[in-house]
């Protein structure tokens, strides 16, 4: 990597942490319909569940995409029926609605097409942590990896692809009725 | 009837001819100690499905009660039930959700089990225990009655309890409604992979009573009603079939099993569903036909949720699935969901399915997300000293239940209640308390199986 590449990929961190602390930002200000607009038309959200397998069986341990059950394998017209509910106001599982946190770390750059310097799209890894706390003590915090691709539309980053490995086996929240 | 014996398990707590249930049957930590006893450890329990462990060596570890078991099937092909428990000082011999292995190690202490439960290897057999051990009374403890149906996987630890299909009686025709093809084909399902397993914070019959059969609980599920995930783009379920539908409850008072059900009009065809795809409304259309002609009259019947007493959950169409709603303590359950799909149906239909599936039930199904949040918050707010002294109210529909109801040519087996009109009744849930409470009376199997009684007096 020259120089300028070196500078370049420097610039594109920078950007995509604002962009991922911003979309953070939407969805604990709960402000959905500006999150949504942050997700390409294409979308894929995918959170498999994790299986208990031997280490030689590793390839078992997450359930696959578009094969088997998920906890969730969205697309973008479902994801906006999930908010549309959210705002009926009398969606009971999020209504009182939840004080939420979305922590994101550990956010590297895994690869970007076709350069640094250009990026139509770039694959980027993070950890996340989401709290939630609701009504008086109930409060949850699902922690895990995140792995997401984002293409640039019209100088805009856009949210393609997005893989939420979550680090539990038994779900130990009642439900998922937030956003990762 | 039992329940109402003065000197029986503690009387009052419910009162079937009342309509009335004891709130402490949820939230009392000695009554679900007693549950554990004279409940789990009597029923027959769903364990898993045999598509999980096609092979020799395979395992799933699955749930009994409170205890982890391993369902798994030994070299020889047979499909054993064990305790999931090594039996020199208790550790689990298998951590693992599922596999394939020629043993089960233990790694405390290394005692090795085959998977056919036999004690194969001890380590220090010969030094330290003299060969003096022995090994054939020390296998993994087994699960006395087990039984295969149409690929579902049933255990029991009571060597006294029925036969499967005696406890299951005339309602092994309303399972079939779950396990069968749509198409009327038996048996013509099979499971997609992934087990969801969650916890919520309620009693295990809150999730329990819903599935017998809750006709009440529209409000809660309005949003997404609003919102439509439903096959043909609006509400959560396709509702033309049912409109023209009698809609029945139907309870088997002498076992404490339940269904909901709904029976089309003799010759009538079924109207049009999941009109999202084309090629799934197409593949259900055939469905229907090849049910009529396969299962006769039969045929104008499908199911809607039902229970399996005490607490495996049949939800028959479309989200079909299978839940077992485990107790994790008096204040906690531990669901396991299976989802099933026809066997014979084309890529693209499961495909289809298996996202309506998701959309629908589980902790992201938008469906089932709201019913969570009522048990959750039923079951907190029922634990106080005053609340407890108010029972809840299973009135609804009491006194209008029908023995030998039949419609257009059709005898429906069970005590039926006609729900058409009256949109609701508590019909189902009256019968889970109703055999609930027998079963913490009864000493023994003996007192349970009163249809046994019943033939030997003729």
């Amino acid at each position: 990597m020259d120089g300028n590449e070196r500078i370049s990929r420097l610039l594109l961190k920078q950007e995509v942490d604002e962009f991922l602390y911003y979309e953070a930002d939407l969805l604990d200000a709960r402000r959905y319909d500006d999150w949504l607009a942050l997700l390409a038309d294409d979308v894929r959200y995918w959170m498999p569940m994790r299986r208990n397998v031997k280490v030689d069986d590793l390839e078992r341990e997450f359930t696959r995409e578009g094969r088997d059950i998920s906890w969730f394998d969205e697309g973008k017209q479902t994801l906006t029926r999930r908010v549309r509910q959210i705002q009926t106001g009398i969606h009971w599982a999020e209504e009182p609605v939840s004080r939420i946190s979305h922590v994101i770390s550990n956010i590297r750059l895994l690869e970007a097409n076709p350069s640094w310097a250009e990026p139509a799209e770039v694959a980027v890894g993070c950890r996340f942590l989401v709290y939630r706390n609701r009504v008086e003590t109930e409060t949850d915090i699902l922690v895990g990896k995140r792995e997401d691709l984002l293409r640039r539309v019209e100088g805009e980053l856009k949210i393609t692809r997005r893989r939420i490995l979550l680090d539990q086996n038994v779900l130990l929240s009642k439900n998922l009725t937030f956003f990762f | 009837m039992a329940t109402t014996r003065k000197d029986g398990y503690r009387p009052g707590l419910v009162d079937i001819s009342a309509g009335q249930v004891s709130r402490e049957i949820f939230v009392n930590e000695e009554i679900y100690r007693e549950e554990l006893e004279r409940l789990f450890a009597r029923v027959w329990l769903f364990v898993g499905h045999e598509s999980q462990i096609p092979k020799p060596g395979d395992y799933f570890v699955s749930g009994m009660g409170e205890e982890s078991v391993i369902l798994c099937r030994d070299r020889a092909g047979k499909v054993h039930v064990f305790l999931n428990s090594c039996r020199h000082r208790g550790m689990k011999v298998c951590r693992y959700d599922e596999g394939n292995t020629p043993v089960f190690t233990c790694p405390y202490h290394g005692w090795s089990y085959g998977t056919d439960g036999q004690l194969v290897g001890v380590p220090y057999f010969r030094e330290a225990y003299h060969e003096k051990l022995d090994r054939s009374r020390w296998g993994l403890v087994e699960v006395p009655r087990t039984y295969l149906y149409k690929g579902t996987v049933w255990a029991c630890w009571d060597s006294a309890a029925p036969p499967f299909l005696e406890y299951l009686g005339d309602f092994v025709r309303y399972l079939d409604l779950t396990l069968d093809g749509w198409d009327g084909s038996e048996g013509g399902t099979e499971i997609l992979g992934g087990i969801q397993k969650w916890r919520i914070p309620c009693n295990w019959k809150f999730p329990a009573e819903n599935f017998c059969g809750d006709s009440y609980h529209n409000i809660s599920h309005r949003s997404v009603d609003l919102v439509g995930i439903g096959p043909s783009g609006t509400g959560r379920r396709d509702m033309r079939e049912r409109q023209m539908a009698r809609r029945l409850q139907v309870a088997f008072y002498e076992r404490g099993h339940q269904t909901g059900v709904y029976l089309f009009p003799k010759d009538q065809a079924t109207p049009p569903s999941y009109q999202h795809s084309p090629e799934v409304s197409e593949y259900f259309a055939h469905c229907e036909e090849e049910r009529r002609k396969k299962r006769g009259e039969w045929g104008r019947l499908i199911g809607s949720p039902g229970e399996i007493f005490p607490n495996t959950a049949l939800h028959p169409r479309q989200p079909r699935t299978i839940a077992v709603w485990h107790p994790r303590g008096a204040h906690q359950t531990e669901v396991w969901r299976w989802y099933v799909v026809d066997s014979a149906a084309p890529q693209e239909v499961k495909d289809f399915l298996r996202d309506y599936y998701i959309r629908y039930s589980g902790p992201g199904g938008m469906t089932e997300q709201d019913d969570m949040e009522n048990w959750n918050y039923a079951h907190a707010a029922s634990r106080g000293t005053i609340a407890r002294r108010y029972p809840y109210s299973y009135e609804q529909g009491l006194g209008f239940e029908t023995e030998n109801y039949e419609w257009q040519g059709l005898r429906i087996p069970g005590t039926v209640m006609d729900i058409t009109d009256a949109k609701s009744s508590e019909h189902n849930l009256r019968n889970l308390y109703r055999r609930w409470a027998e079963f913490m009376e009864a000493e023994s199997w003996g007192e349970l199986a009163t249809w046994r009684l019943a033939r030997a007096a003729e």
